[in-house]
């Protein structure tokens, strides 16, 4: 939010979530996962330049926003399915650190005990199901999950995170018309960060706002602002509230950016450093942040400590899975059949 | 005993399975209201309700993937596909979750669901509506893969897949749903990776698979003529494969021809070819031979289409190769 408008709420002593039950706690917890997903996103980067890390490794970096909003306005008992840029969103889960970077490692500690990497985070615990890596791939497995627990007569509501460019797919397309037709609790969340991979939205889909591409379906959309982590939690909540209450899904359009390159691997060149930068003046933390402070919430101390408090738990995450043992050979061949 | 078609076989199947658990259910195009394509679920819909038994629209991908995230938590779906044909536009929803997700999850989440359907030649169909897929689907790990050839088969073989918290590939004929064949009473499971000896034999071993199953006791009919004793075996499921059972044959015939309708080219046959020539070297007397559904797409014209496809008659010929007669 920019700092007028946030100036302005606070001469009315007005804090936006007043509406939203939503504590100091809560509002402090929130600020805390996302300064914990990109703390560990910065670490992760570095052990990946050391070579701690292999394979492909996706960045949350400028996203926080999104996983934590959208996942702080879910109980225990929903589910979650999101694409391979997956670390942040297994964060805001509650997932720890340690299980997460040792997964990084590939190390039996890990979250899939080093078998699933840095695409396929899994915590069956808390529900969260799993990160994939087939770009448009998981969105029928969410509306899978979505059908059972309405099926066994249950409450809980899925939400299943995807990049804009999957919402290209046939299988997206065929996956929102079933969860309208069947009217099933899911709440599907578009993370457009403007580029799949290189290409930008603009060469790759046609039509207007993507958040539209639900309205073939008559079903409920909207487009948010995903770099604003109240905005994200408020849409989200109130898409849990329709799909609990009357079983109809969503499609919300979280416009956000990621600051990072699409991988480790990608140099950025099909956008401009400045486009960048404009960007990171609306950096979800800091402007969380700010706003924290200038509603009494927190103080720039309480921030600092709490940040300093994080890099020890993210350091203490490196050294456990640098630590921990490698997976066990026995587990080549182990799990291929339950 | 009752004599059943296997329709009716799998129809009982199915039934039996979702009168005992709840979780079971079926969902595909035209399973329900329609009665089913091919009337596999006849009465399903009356019986169970639409909550149970659900038309889907022509969409392979979505509703296998809606399947599988149902099953990711507790639900054991059975997936109908028209045809395996159209199943090619589920594949990655097959491949890369249904098969891969209990490994890569190390565990955590357990996929039990049946992918259900036709699959190969049946007649006159044309080249996008006829072809046999086994090979494609046996090559990846994860996955079971069961290949019934008669109503006893089909009932117990269904029964143990909706109760297996595996993926399971079931592949069906749109040619034999109206064989008939006898069925117990009783309730009976056949267990996943048991082979069947469908005719007992000592000169040549003949492995074949759902419709290339009768083709083989055919030949071996024709073969009993010429005073030639053949073995008929019957995997019964092609993954996991009874390896014992096909070594322990070819071990006692020294001989053996397999049978497939699928396309030569890395078929299920070169496998396990392969693993009776590096397994059972010793003991063959002959190399082991293979009838395939020719190297094309399929052919409308019924003359062309009967020259692509195994008969008795090429059997014979091969099992004669192998006999060096």
């Amino acid at each position: 939010m920019a700092n007028a408008a946030v100036k302005e709420l606070k001469e009315a002593k007005k804090p936006r979530w007043k509406d939203l039950n939503l504590s100091d706690d809560a509002l402090i917890e929130m600020y805390k996962k996302m300064l914990t997903i990109r703390r560990f996103e910065e670490r992760a980067a570095q052990e990946y330049g050391k070579g701690k890390i292999g394979g492909f490794c996706h960045l949350y970096i400028g996203q926080e926003a999104v996983g934590v909003g959208a996942i702080s306005a879910l109980r225990e008992d929903d589910y979650i399915f999101t694409a391979y840029r997956d670390h942040g969103q297994a964060i805001a889960r509650g997932m720890d650190v340690k299980p997460a970077m040792a997964e990084l490692f590939g190390k039996a500690t890990g979250c899939s005990s080093g078998i699933g990497g840095s695409m396929h985070f899994f915590d069956a615990e808390r529900h969260f199901m799993g990160g994939y890596g087939i770009v448009g791939g998981h969105p029928p497995l969410a509306a899978g999950t979505a059908f059972a627990t309405k099926y066994q007569g249950k409450d809980s509501v899925t939400i299943c995170f995807f990049g804009e460019a999957s919402s290209n797919q046939g299988v997206f397309h065929e996956t929102l018309n079933m969860a309208m037709l069947w009217k099933l609790p899911v709440i599907f969340i578009c993370e457009n960060n403007w580029y799949g991979m290189g290409t930008a939205i603009e060469r790759a889909s046609a039509g207007g706002d993507l958040y539209d591409k639900a309205a073939g379906y008559h079903m409920d959309r909207a487009a948010v602002d995903g770099m604003d982590v109240v905005a994200t939690y408020r849409a989200v909540t109130e898409a849990v509230q329709r799909a609990r209450a009357n079983s109809t899904p969503t499609m919300l359009e979280a416009r956000t950016y990621r600051f990072r390159g699409h991988s480790m691997s990608d140099p950025g060149t099909y956008r401009s450093k400045d486009e960048v930068e404009e960007y990171k003046k609306s950096d979800p933390i800091v402007t969380f942040g700010a706003e924290l402070i200038a509603f009494g919430i927190m103080t720039q101390e309480k921030i600092d400590a709490l940040d300093a408090e994080i890099k020890q738990s993210v350091q203490e995450a490196v050294d456990f899975a640098d630590n921990s043992p490698e997976p066990p050979l026995d587990m080549l061949h182990k799990n291929v059949y339950a | 005993m009752a004599t059943l078609q296997i329709r009716e076989a799998l129809n009982q199947a199915m039934c039996e399975e979702m009168e005992r658990d709840q979780n079971v259910f079926i969902m595909g195009e035209e399973v329900a209201q329609y009665n089913g394509a091919y009337k596999v679920t006849q009465g399903m819909l009356k019986k169970f309700g639409d909550k149970r038994v659900i038309d889907t629209p022509i969409t392979e991908a979505g509703f296998a993937g809606i399947g599988i995230g149902a099953a990711m938590v507790g639900l054991r779906p059975i997936v109908e596909m028209m045809t395996w044909n159209f199943a090619i536009l589920a594949f990655d929803q097959i491949m890369n979750n249904a098969a891969k997700l209990h490994y890569m999850s190390a565990g955590q989440f357990k996929i039990p669901i049946v992918f259900r359907g036709p699959n190969g030649p049946a007649h006159m169909l044309g080249a996008q509506h006829s072809q046999a897929l086994e090979s494609m689907l046996a090559h990846v790990p994860g996955l079971i893969v069961m290949t019934p050839s008669n109503p006893y088969d089909a009932k117990g073989l269904m029964k143990s897949a909706i109760r297996s918290d595996n993926p399971v590939i079931f592949l069906e004929s749109e040619l034999m749903y109206g064989q008939k064949g006898e069925v117990p009473d009783e309730e009976y499971l056949i267990p996943i990776g048991k082979g069947d000896v469908k005719r007992a034999g000592a000169d040549v071993t003949i492995i074949a698979w759902t419709k290339m199953v009768a083709v083989a006791l055919q030949a071996a009919d024709e073969l009993a003529k010429e005073g030639i004793s053949a073995e008929v075996i019957d995997p019964r499921t092609i993954r996991p494969l009874d390896e014992d059972l096909i070594l322990e044959s070819v071990r006692k015939t020294n001989r053996c021809v397999i049978v497939e309708d699928s396309w030569p080219f890395a078929s299920v046959g070169t496998e396990i070819a392969h693993r009776i020539h590096t397994k059972a070297f010793d003991d063959l007397d002959a190399p082991v031979e293979k009838i395939n559904a020719a190297d094309i797409p399929m052919p409308y014209a019924n003359n062309l289409e009967q020259e692509a496809l195994p008969n008795a008659a090429k059997v014979v010929a091969a099992v004669k190769k192998v006999l060096y007669r």
